[in-house]
């Protein structure tokens, strides 16, 4: 991580549409290694789409985003290996254990190492012959959150993360971030919930919905 | 970027452009149709039904450019996101298969007196017919969705993948009839067509094109126009 | 290479532990098929000269089936995301679960082939070109359809939608699978048929993984 370490993560001047509708215009940000992006604004503001403009499933109407000044779609495989996103669903398999969930998505990225010590984070160790449809939703979440865990990446964006937490799991997910951020690790998270994240950069997406009339209107 | 790649400046362009090409569809037609049914001679063997591949040709022809034509703008849509590549691709599936529909019937009814059957599976109306299902697959995936931009994008890779399919379903299809029956009787024999039947062919089929340009120029212009109410409509929602 | 293992096991287990469905097709593959006797009489004869034919277009219905469930599933759960953002290729991913879906659909059928070729009589000389042929087609029916499944995601009425898409695709596959074991079974050369198959599997082999990487990408957009 020391030779990224160095690498700014920003967007610049991003439009984003979604159906028709520009949802945010002009939205610019920077995080540097060690920062956190708190993502705040009433529903329909777009922290969603900024999320997943971040991890490359939606391209910008206008703008671009950049790693270390490269725009992250020259390599958007490049750029999915040194995420995690983490969104509403929490891709858990009803009919594998918690583990065979975890590890499949850690083998992905070429790491099986850390699966024990990632449930145990999240006080999953003793559930994790446990298959899917068998977990609450609470400990689907919690499943979800150990992805961080067991295979490193640089960047976390997280979308709502403690929906459906408890308050232990809620200080869990804090300690594993500011662990991260110790690191050099980045972390962007949309949250309406109190989530303790010190010196995190608040960006409020409320004063930047566009005016009310597009420009397809001619 | 394109933003929504000036309907305005389309719109005008698309003004100057429509009377001619429409005025020059009627008058090819007119003129194709005249020389087709007067002046082109019987068949020693067809007789007078023989004047049906005026229509049926040319038809043909078309049902397959214009599914080309389609790939083009598809292709143009998903590599620079031209958003009037794919409102070109959306109004003329619909005009593609009514051609295809139209060679399939006009087929049928040249078929009837030299095979006893309203159908036979000939290897081009075969293929017809097949191509036909891929403009109807097509027109159902884009209008499958909320969201008309996936209906775009997902059409646009449909008829990618169709316009790679067509060659080899066409020869696919060919094997099949040699195999079960005698070459087909709809054929026209290339270079030793007479020249009283080739000119009409060649006119209709002009006036044929003109009047393709002319409705997905229409066709274009109304979904701009319904486009630009539900922008009207979105912006009136969060305005209030 | 290792991360298409991955997922191609990944989709075996799963397919292992939901192993219902994997037998459904097979199901639906013999009785679809015992009902033609039903429909046009048990004459031997007739049968005889029907099986070729009758064994892929059932076939090709039976890989129709089951396609709605290729991506659809990893769609909804939010697993077709994490697919995309994991950094493995989109095209190698789904090259892994085009081959799961062949051997938990394709390979069944082609196992349960020689039964049909009995129930109607066929002229067992044909059965070894008529399963070379399966081995050739079935992967194309489940490449051609993964097109149509990963396009249909998040469609209106997605799973009447694909027929619609898939099945004029599968046309010259089902030419050249029923014109190969129909010149075996004439004693002529099936060789024309077979590589045709071969070709037409290899355009496929390219073509699909472009294409369903294009229509997920959109439908995750």
């Amino acid at each position: 991580m020391t030779q990224s370490a160095k690498a700014q993560f920003e967007g610049r001047d991003l439009l984003c549409r979604r159906g028709g509708r520009d949802v945010f215009a002009g939205l610019s940000y920077s995080l540097p290694s060690g920062g956190a992006l708190l993502l705040t604004g009433a529903n329909g503001t777009g922290k969603s789409s900024l999320l997943r403009l971040m991890a490359g499933l939606l391209r910008p109407a206008a703008g671009e985003i950049l790693w270390a000044g490269r725009s992250i779609t020259e390599d958007p495989e490049g750029h999915a290996a040194r995420l995690h996103y983490l969104g509403h669903l929490d891709a858990v398999k009803p009919v594998l254990s918690a583990a065979e969930n975890l590890r499949f998505w850690a083998s992905l990225r070429g790491r099986t190492a850390d699966v024990g010590a990632a449930l145990d984070h999240f006080a999953l160790g003793g559930l994790a012959d446990l298959p899917g449809r068998l977990l609450s939703a609470g400990q689907r979440r919690r499943l979800a959150l150990s992805r961080l865990l067991a295979s490193p990446a640089e960047l976390w964006l997280l979308d709502e993360p403690s929906v459906g937490l408890d308050h232990a799991s809620v200080g869990k997910l804090a300690e594993a971030i500011a662990a991260h951020r110790a690191k050099g690790g980045r972390v962007v998270v949309a949250t309406h919930t109190a989530l303790d994240l010190p010196d995190a950069e608040p960006l409020s997406l409320d004063a930047l919905a566009p005016p009310p009339l597009p420009e397809l209107v001619w | 970027m394109h933003r929504f790649a000036n309907p305005a400046r389309f719109t005008r362009i698309a003004d100057r452009v429509l009377p001619f090409a429409g005025f020059g569809a009627v008058a090819a037609l007119g003129i194709g149709f005249y020389l087709a049914l007067f002046v082109a001679p019987a068949d020693y063997q067809q007789g007078e039904t023989v004047r049906i591949m005026y229509v049926h040709v040319p038809s043909a022809w078309m049902a397959l450019f214009i599914y080309v034509a389609m790939a083009v703008a598809s292709a143009a849509a998903l590599i620079w996101r031209h958003p009037l590549a794919d409102v070109a691709a959306k109004a003329s599936s619909p005009i593609g298969a009514g051609f295809a529909f139209l060679t399939l019937v006009t087929g049928s009814l040249w078929g009837r007196p030299m095979w006893g059957t309203w159908w036979e599976w000939d290897g081009r109306l075969t293929s017809m017919l097949i191509l036909f299902f891929l403009y109807l697959g097509h027109m159902a995936l884009m209008h499958a969705f909320e969201d008309q931009q996936r209906g775009y994008r997902a059409a646009a890779v449909l008829a990618l993948v169709g316009v790679i399919n067509v060659p080899i379903i066409k020869f696919s299809v060919d094997w099949w009839a040699t195999l079960h029956q005698p070459a087909s009787v709809l054929r026209l024999d290339g270079p030793t067509i007479h020249s009283s039947m080739l000119w009409p062919l060649l006119i209709t089929a002009l006036g044929f094109k003109l009047y393709f340009v002319t409705l997905v120029l229409l066709r274009m212009k109304s979904e701009l126009i319904a486009a630009r109410l539900r922008a009207l409509d979105l912006a009136r929602l969060k305005a209030s | 290479m290792k991360g298409l293992a991955v997922i191609v096991g990944r989709d075996l287990r799963l397919a292992l532990r939901q192993s219902a469905d994997a037998w459904l097709a097979v199901l639906f593959f013999v009785l679809t098929a015992a009902l033609f006797p039903f429909g046009i009489g048990p004459e031997p004869n007739l049968l005889r000269l029907i099986a070729p034919g009758v064994i892929w277009v059932v076939a090709l219905l039976a890989v129709l089936l089951s396609l709605e469930r290729l991506f659809l599933a990893d769609y909804e759960d939010g697993s077709l995301e994490q697919l995309l953002l994991s950094p493995l290729p989109l095209e190698l991913a789904i090259l892994g679960k085009v081959a799961a879906h062949w051997l938990t659909t394709g390979l069944p059928l082609i196992a349960a082939a020689p039964l049909l070729a009995v129930l109607f009589n066929m002229d067992l000389t044909g059965l070894g070109v008529l399963l070379l042929a399966m081995l050739l087609g079935t992967p194309v029916l489940s490449l051609i359809g993964a097109v149509g499944a990963a396009l249909t995601l998040g469609a209106r009425r997605g799973g009447v939608l694909i027929p619609l898409l898939v099945l004029p695709l599968y046309v010259p596959a089902l030419i050249f699978g029923v014109g190969a074991t129909e010149a075996a079974l004439a004693d002529l050369s099936a060789r024309p048929n077979l590589l045709f198959l071969g070709a037409l599997l290899l355009v496929m082999l390219l073509v699909t993984p472009l294409a369903a990487a294009a229509a997920l990408r959109q439908a995750l957009e």
